[in-house]
């Protein structure tokens, strides 16, 4: 019986997420094997053959599957199921989208946001915002997964030697059609893969000045994040919210500029290593995950920061 | 058209929420309870439907205690038309709540269904995904703007890279993200009048669905603590910080 992993990419590129997911299927007994389902996947798949950790690769590359859509990814993922003990994926937009519609087409109550493979049947996740870890049996006979990414290291991307199997398409549901797609186009590194992440708040108060922070981040090499406030006003896009119900981050440091630190927004950073909050509330909640706090007024600190690095 | 909202009753987000002494489950006996906001935001844009000409009557059904039904009247004062309380003291899972939406579904014949995303006590975000895949119909998940159009809905979904748009065929499930709309406050007459829309109790043992839990809580405890930090007195302080003690920079 072996581990089934539905893998992130955007049919280029495996996405980070997924190794992360890689990783955490090595902790569970069996074989491991990872699913491509996208189309003009065989450069990918060549390259996914060699991370460490997985047996074999199968892809399902076909025109219909170019946008993944949830109906046609799930019934391919119920296709395959039965082979397999686990079907995990990283609990990513696409994995929450996808995870749930499979697990309920196999009769299964599936796990959402693992951060802890505890033994072969039970887990470790976060409910009410991350106030609380519970520790959760499936009695199951298939486990369905989406884990945490910041919860497990990144799979070794070379020294493994998969073989890689073509799977045949299913055929298109039908039911549902892509129509366009608008992605945040970014040189910046990607918020959830990030060394380091600056973060902005309402304190920033327009959107024209997360310059600074992009300056700043430009500097430090870091992504740049927001609150839900933030986002909400216009100032950035929603593909930067970090917290309960956007992205979930641990970067080496974090830098929350103009955030109160409701824990909503906590629940997305604090496993962060090193937590830097500059707000001019001196008893703004932030500062009690704070390993450095700076009381201050974010538009005189904030340039001479970038200064001085 | 009808639209079908499922809404929970679930501890305010403002609440700080602890283990209970046993560490079994989360001490909610005495918090206070709410709907849950991506509920609220999927009764406003049924709603706004219905105002906007599109869909032409709004059922919220809650499966839960009989507590429940201060929600569904709350969803009644936000512009539902009636509510449905599937009544049970028992905590369910995602997957049964999903089958007895199904259920109701099967009763109702909504054309469109829209869940939130996630509930914000645990967190699973499923129940959406999984009603659509034993429907056998398409999903919206995670909605920032919807539009009904000639048999079909087009769902843009705030996904990790930007916003997609899908056009899926009715009948259809959709699920709300934050940035959908704005609930409205309820007005005191609304309220008022919210207490004489029609609200059916259907005893959970009525719908013949199997809701035995699947998953069992083992214990629930307090994540670890972060050590309270310092308070840095300027920038250069932080940055020396910053390079010597936490050697995070270069
Ligand atoms: C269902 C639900 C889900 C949610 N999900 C999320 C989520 O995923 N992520 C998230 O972030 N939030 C989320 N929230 C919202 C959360 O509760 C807070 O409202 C939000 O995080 C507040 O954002 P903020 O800290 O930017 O704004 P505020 O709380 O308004 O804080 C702004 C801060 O900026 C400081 N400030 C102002 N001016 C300056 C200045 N010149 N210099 C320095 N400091 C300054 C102020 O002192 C203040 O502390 C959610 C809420 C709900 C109900
Ligand atoms: N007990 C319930 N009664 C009614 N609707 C529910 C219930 N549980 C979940 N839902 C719906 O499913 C959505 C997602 O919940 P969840 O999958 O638990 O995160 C919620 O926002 C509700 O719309």
């Amino acid at each position: 019986m072996s581990v089934l992993v539905v893998a992130e990419h955007d049919n280029q590129t495996l996405k980070p997420s997924s190794l992360n997911a890689i990783q955490a299927a090595t902790q569970l007994a069996g074989p491991v094997h990872l699913l491509l389902v996208g189309s003009g996947l065989a450069a990918m798949a060549a390259s996914a053959a060699s991370i460490l950790g997985v047996d074999k690769i199968l892809v399902a590359d076909s025109p219909i599957y170019l946008h993944q859509l949830a109906e046609d990814v799930a019934s391919l993922v119920v296709s395959l199921a039965s082979g397999y003990k686990y079907l995990l994926a990283p609990a990513t937009s696409h994995g929450k989208n996808v995870l749930p519609r499979a697990a309920a087409l196999l009769d299964v109550q599936p796990i959402s946001d693992v951060i802890a493979i505890e033994s072969a049947d039970t887990f470790k996740r976060l409910i009410y915002a991350g106030s609380l870890v519970a520790t959760v049996r499936s009695a199951d006979a298939i486990k369905v997964l989406t884990v945490r990414t910041t919860a497990f290291d990144l799979a070794p991307a070379s020294g493994g030697n998969a073989s890689v199997e073509a799977l045949s398409a299913g055929t298109a549901s039908g039911l549902s059609s892509f129509v366009s797609e608008v992605l945040a186009a970014n040189d910046r590194p990607e918020l959830t893969a990030a060394r380091v992440v600056v973060s902005g708040g309402r304190g920033l108060q327009n959107g024209e000045n997360f310059s600074l922070l992009y300056t700043l981040a430009d500097k430090l090499g870091a992504a740049v994040g927001a609150s839900r406030a933030a986002v909400d006003a216009g100032f950035v896009p929603n593909d930067m919210q970090v917290g309960q119900t956007g992205k979930i981050v641990a970067p080496d440091l974090y830098i929350a500029v103009g955030i109160s630190g409701a824990v909503q927004h906590l629940a997305g950073m604090k496993d962060s290593k090193v937590i830097v909050a500059i707000n001019k509330d001196p008893d703004a909640p932030i500062f009690q995950v704070a390993d450095y706090g700076l009381v201050a007024d974010l538009f005189e600190v904030i340039p001479a920061l970038t200064q001085a690095l | 058209m009808k639209i079908l909202v499922p809404i929970k009753r679930v501890v305010d987000y403002n609440v700080k929420v602890r283990p209970n002494a046993a560490g079994t489950e989360a001490d909610i006996a005495a918090a206070k309870m709410a709907m849950n906001p991506f509920c609220e935001i999927a009764v406003e844009e049924a709603v706004r439907l219905v105002e906007r000409g599109l869909a032409t009557e709004v059922v919220v059904v809650s499966v839960g205690s009989s507590k429940a039904q201060e929600q569904l009247r709350a969803a009644m004062a936000l512009g539902a038309d009636r509510g449905i309380l599937v009544e049970t003291d028992a905590q369910l899972e995602p997957l049964a709540v999903a089958k007895l939406l199904r259920a109701l579904v099967d009763k109702e014949q909504p054309q469109l269904v829209i869940l939130g995303k996630q509930s914000i006590d645990g967190d699973n975000n499923q129940t959406g995904q999984m009603l659509a895949a034993l429907m056998g119909w398409p999903q919206g998940t995670f909605a920032s703007a919807v539009t009904v159009d000639s048999g079909q809905v087009a769902v843009t979904r705030e996904i990790d890279g930007g916003l997609q748009t899908l056009a899926l065929n009715l009948p259809a499930v959709v699920t709300t993200d934050l940035r959908l709309n704005e609930p409205r406050y309820a007005s005191l007459p609304n309220i008022m009048k919210a207490k004489k829309k029609p609200l059916d109790i259907i005893p959970v043992a009525d719908l013949g669905v199997d809701i035995t839990p699947r998953v069992s809580t083992l214990s629930v405890a307090l994540p670890p603590e972060r050590a309270g930090g310092v308070k840095v007195a300027s920038v250069a302080e932080l940055v020396d910080k910053l390079k010597n003690h936490a050697k995070v920079i270069p």
